[in-house]
């Protein structure tokens, strides 16, 4: 089952999608956090592959990045742990454009899917240039997950929409990764446009720094992804365990939301009625 | 490879070969194609290139003088040509670039200019142009920079910059360029971000080599009225991003001048970089064997940058230029001997180019009785600190 297959298939079970993240390499260990947030109820894991310069992200996920690097993390350090971790839940890889070309598309995709990752997101590799990755992605099995904008028009978020692979990830606003912000109108515009244009699922991304959050912008998508709020917990100090027990907050959040009466009526494209409810764990790629 | 193709409109894909390319993330691609289309319309309108022309005559000095150096020629056995960019406005190159990109902003409605600096010098043309426009300016430096450029800083605060120190990473130039990008995602709708090299996502590497092209242009008249051949044998420039010799090369890459790029040692993207992606674009890049990109380190800030322009690349690997270093002792060396034989202050990053025609005549790599063009891209009276012992 692909990634995007997975999230379909939760998500037409009713579910809200919840997908943390975590930056490999960031501890000794680090594979725990990502057992703690299946165990939590994610739906899927991104793990970021930490890179010098990230130039989407802010401070929270700078340090993660710059701590991990001091601490000798590599691509393909960060494969060997994941490729002996056994989950229930696909995991996808986010990482910048200079360590996918290192060798070539086609070979980072190779390793991710030796390493039984099921999907990549590249935020510095837009249309325009994710011409030759998407190829060598579909080539693997790997969905290629695009980025939409609150400022991508709405024949970019056409094309973005059909083109992107596993999920949509809609940023929830004009800057970096971090916490904080609230949902304007355009949010929910973003959410709803790109609802009408695929069914794919639709995660909001940035700035969800709490439960209640969560849960109001899962109210315009089909979920969240989680980074900056997890991310500081454990530069913090926090451990596998008690991250665990935030997920698990932000997934009791979402389970209890109040329907959406604006987002409930939308109608879901291509739905096949064959779905699935249940999924099992994931063969091993 | 047609010398006709070189240096010319890359295209709406912003490719030079390889190079290139627009690797920014979805939330900047609308400002970008905004950019584009803006320049695109600018540079074909009279009145735009009227307005810039008469800008950097009455405002920033142009032309600038072709200065032989003839005691230096003498000692070297060669005929020695110094552009002049040490007298603009300013400074340094960096206000063509700069006069512009403001010139353009102000046409698109943006209220704000946002830059990176390493030396300070673009930072400081972009705080002087801002004044000019009566726009704000807000200039990203290392922190490391500031303690090493203080007067550049002190420049900036006169006219009006708002100066945000960096903290992450090196704490010199690609640590602004980060910070800078993420700061321009974020203010988007009312900010511009005044590139300072040839280095971004497209537009701004052909772009920035456009507002250059005056260097190289003149340089090119110039030279054909001062040598007997009409064209130098050799056209030399210092590459940190690149952009007074991508300037620099645009006037001469039809000719039959040979093309040198020189590098700092510790900063030489076009000699011991890798392909890689950053800030935007696809180039040669300093990275470890993993992928990360490496700090640079020289003595010029203004050449402290791990990457270099995706055209420089371009050229490299199609042979039509070729990129040498050299050493911070050579430089300072080089600084000196020009400040005594001709009494010119040269800036560190521009003695770099100094300092290769100097080996290569002494060697014998450049032939004697040689004509040698060269881009002194700025002044150096923000070095006198930096230059701890006189040889």
């Amino acid at each position: 089952m692909t990634l995007e297959e997975f999230l379909i298939a939760r998500r037409d079970a009713g579910r809200s999608l919840l997908v943390p993240y975590v930056t490999g390499g960031i501890r000794p260990g680090w594979t725990d956090v990502v057992r703690a947030y299946v165990d939590a109820g994610a739906d899927a894991v991104e793990v970021g592959f930490p890179f010098s310069d990230p130039m989407l992200d802010g401070v929270t996920i700078q340090e993660a990045s710059d701590r991990a690097i001091a601490g000798g993390a590599t691509v393909a350090g960060i494969l060997a742990e994941l490729a002996a971790l056994d989950v229930a839940v696909p995991l996808f890889a986010m990482t910048y454009s200079n360590l996918v070309f290192q060798r070539s598309g086609a070979a980072f995709c190779a390793a991710l899917r030796a390493s039984g990752l099921r999907g990549l997101i590249v935020p510095d590799s837009p249309l325009e240039e994710v011409g030759e990755l998407a190829g060598a992605a579909a080539a693997e099995g790997l969905d290629l997950a695009l980025m939409a904008a609150p400022s991508s028009s709405p024949a970019r978020l056409r094309e973005i929409a059909g083109r992107s692979r596993g999920f949509v990830y809609a940023v929830t606003r004009m800057g970096t990764t971090g916490e904080g912000g609230g949902t304007s109108p355009a949010v929910a515009r973003l959410g709803r446009d790109l609802k009408g244009l695929t069914d794919r699922p639709v995660l909001f991304g940035f700035g969800v720094s709490d439960p209640a959050r969560a849960a109001e912008l899962a109210g315009h998508a089909d979920g969240v992804v989680v980074a900056s709020a997890l991310m500081r917990r454990l530069l913090d100090g926090t451990g596998p365990r008690e991250l665990g027990e935030y997920v698990a907050s932000i997934r009791r959040a979402l389970d209890h939301r109040e329907p959406d009466e604006q987002y409930a009526p939308l109608p879901r494209h291509r739905r096949r009625p064959d779905r699935q409810d249940q999924v099992g764990p994931l063969p091993r790629g | 490879m047609s010398e006709h193709a070189l240096m010319s409109d890359p295209g709406t894909t912003g490719r030079f070969g390889d190079y290139g390319g627009r690797y920014v993330p979805e939330s900047l691609i609308p400002a970008c194609h905004e950019i584009e289309a803006a320049f695109r319309d600018a540079w074909a309108d009279p009145g735009f290139r009227d307005r810039l022309t008469t800008t950097l005559t009455v405002y920033a000095g142009r032309p600038t003088p072709l200065t032989p150096a003839r005691r230096l020629s003498r000692e070297l056995g060669i005929t020695l040509l110094l552009k002049r960019e040490d007298l603009a406005h300013t400074g340094s190159h960096k206000i063509n670039n700069v006069v512009g990109q403001a010139l353009l902003a102000e046409r698109m409605g943006r209220r704000r200019l946002l830059a990176e600096t390493g030396a300070g010098q673009h930072g400081v043309a972009t705080a002087t142009a801002a004044a000019l426009l009566g726009l704000e300016a807000t200039v990203f430096m290392g922190e490391r920079d500031i303690e090493r450029q203080e007067l550049n800083v002190r420049r900036m605060n006169v006219l009006g910059a708002e100066v945000v120190p960096v903290t992450t990473g090196s704490r010199t130039l690609k640590d602004a360029c980060n910070e800078a990008m993420r700061h321009w995602v974020a203010s988007v709708d009312d900010s511009y971000y005044c590139v300072g090299s040839v280095m971004g996502p497209h537009p701004y590497p052909w772009m920035v080599r456009e507002f250059q092209r005056v260097i190289g242009e003149e340089a090119r008249v110039q030279c054909g009225a001062e040598l007997p051949a009409g064209v130098p044998d050799y056209v030399v420039a210092c590459v940190g991003g690149g952009s007074n010799a991508a300037g620099t090369f645009a006037g001469f890459v039809g000719t039959t001048a040979r093309l040198v790029g020189v590098e700092a040692e510790g900063g030489a993207a076009a000699t011991s970089g890798r392909a890689g992606v950053l800030h935007g674009y696809r180039s040669l890049v300093l990275q470890d064997e993993h992928g990360q990109v490496r700090e640079a380190h020289s003595i010029a800030a203004g050449l402290d940058y791990p990457g270099i322009g995706p055209e420089h690349a371009h050229l490299r690997d199609g042979g039509r230029a070729r990129y040498a270093t050299v050493t911070d002792d050579e430089v300072v060396r080089a600084l000196v001997r020009l400040a005594r034989t001709e009494g010119i202050l040269a800036a560190l990053e521009s003695s770099h180019a100094l300092a290769w025609v100097i080996r290569a005549a002494e060697t014998g790599a450049v032939a004697p009785g040689s004509t040698v063009m060269l881009t002194l891209s700025g002044r150096g009276d923000k070095d006198i600190a930096a230059i701890k012992e006189l040889p």
